[in-house]
């Protein structure tokens, strides 16, 4: 009797579908709410090799969610954490630590690599990517996302019998004006929702990888857990959609994805001071207001680096390997967060959420910040 | 002339901002009317992008609908 005994025993699967499993390969991108779920079960259906791609790591505000990770992985890297505790847990597969992000100039040699994709990240820019990365490398990947109480789910670029399929272009040929679209760590969620929609992926995946059952091609499933209703729309391949997408590998890399969640790694106050605290010496704190912003800060001791001066005054900081960035709302410093990942690409570059209007800002909560 | 029913279905944030998921219009017959109708009556609506379907079928271009058609209103999700 082996770990995959009772799905052997599954009509239509068999040895002949563990053998596919055993034998095939997927590629997770992003750790978090979904993917968290997803690996839980590729890794327990025996995928032959799971990369787990996320550059993130665990804050204490993930653990509602992302249930491959404890307490005491909070500061740890989630591709890391997941990696370790897959390869604890079963030890007959392999499971590929990949802690940084998806980017253009990563993206087509990593799914190379790998038999399918599932997109379980949380912005847009890292969903367009993998799209257009997976069209042309020819690979099915499985799509899920959500808001608030809602799913979505879909298999991308995969027709079990050789006609055209969609891909995420067909859906949205273009990524929305990305002000809109709430935060990717403010809009609440219960954590049973990317549970189940990151579960889902994974069934998509061992459907494909088995040929057994029938997968969501050229459907979108729409689940909404406050109402429990579904809905399953029908989509079709856009004459048009081919041109939206980069010609080739090299097209591909010079294409601007524009901003991302992923690209910025943002910390509560809270968890700042975590990071201060562990190592004060390497760790710089910034204001990126404009000079002469209300209210002044005396603590935590910062710099003063307002955003339009970011570029002439990098050298400031360059000697620390942390780099904590406040504003007023943490919607600047998130901006800051982004050019200074790309310039200082081997530094901790954190936002801070919330910025000083936030309730346990040094502006707000003077007492927990006079201490120190 | 009688005036036919289109049913609304919506999701995600354009639910959210007419703070209702299903509902009725009447005397509309074409997705852009339908589009049209109900920009004006909730203005926050034009900076969303959506897609539209009509009984379940994506469509990519204005498309006449018959009394007691669906139409859902789709905005991306991007939250993981």
């Amino acid at each position: 009797m082996d770990r995959f005994q009772r799905q052997i025993n599954l009509r239509g699967l068999g040895v002949d579908g563990q053998n596919k499993l055993q034998n095939a390969s997927v590629l997770v991108v992003g750790a978090g709410g979904l993917g968290c779920p997803a690996l839980q079960y590729l890794a327990a259906a025996g995928i032959g090799k799971i990369g787990i791609l996320d550059g993130d790591r665990v804050t204490l505000s993930n653990l509602n969610r992302q249930v491959l990770f404890g307490r005491a992985d909070t500061g740890k890297l989630k591709a890391v954490v997941a990696a370790e505790f897959l390869t604890k847990k079963y030890g007959d597969s392999t499971y590929i630590g990949l802690p940084y992000f998806l980017d253009n100039e990563n993206a087509i040699e990593l799914i190379g690599q790998y038999d399918l994709v599932l997109d379980c990240t949380d912005n847009f820019a890292s969903r367009y990517l993998i799209n257009d990365a997976c069209v042309l490398l020819n690979k099915p990947f499985v799509q899920g996302a959500i808001f608030r109480d809602e799913g979505q789910l879909a298999v991308f670029n995969y027709h079990p019998n050789g006609e055209p399929a969609c891909n995420y272009r067909d859906l949205y040929p273009t990524p929305p004006n990305q002000e809109i679209i709430p935060d990717c760590n403010e809009t609440g969620v219960l954590g049973v929702l990317p549970g189940i929609i990151g579960t889902y992926q994974a069934s998509e995946a061992v459907k494909i990888i088995c040929k057994r059952g029938i997968p969501l091609v050229n459907t979108v499933m729409l689940i909404n857990i406050f109402s429990n209703s579904s809905y399953l729309l029908t989509i079709r391949p856009r004459p048009t959609t081919s041109q939206l997408i980069p010609s080739s590998p090299e097209a591909f890399k010079k294409k601007d994805y524009g901003w991302s969640c992923a690209s910025v790694k943002s910390l509560s106050w809270e968890e700042a001071r975590g990071v201060y605290e562990q190592q004060p010496k390497n760790t710089v704190w910034v204001d990126v207001r404009e000079r002469g912003e209300k209210p002044e800060l005396d603590r935590p001791q910062h710099l003063l680096m307002s955003l339009s001066e970011l570029d002439q005054q990098i050298e400031s900081i360059k000697n620390f390997s942390h780099i904590l960035l406040f504003c007023k709302s943490g919607l600047r410093s998130r901006i800051a967060a982004e050019k200074l990942s790309v310039s200082l690409s081997k530094k901790e570059v954190y936002s801070i959420t919330g910025g000083l209007d936030d309730v346990h800002s040094p502006a707000n909560s003077k007492k927990l910040w006079q201490k120190k | 002339m009688d005036k036919q029913k289109i049913k609304i279905r919506a999701f995600g944030l354009i639910a959210e901002k007419m703070e209702t998921d299903d509902f009725d219009l009447e005397g509309l017959h074409d997705t852009d009317g339908v589009r049209m109708a109900l920009l004006g009556k909730f203005p926050s609506l034009e900076k969303i992008d959506f897609a539209i379907a009509v009984d379940k079928e994506l469509i990519d271009k204005n498309t006449s609908l018959k009394s007691g058609a669906e139409v859902a209103l789709l905005p991306p999700f991007s939250g993981g």
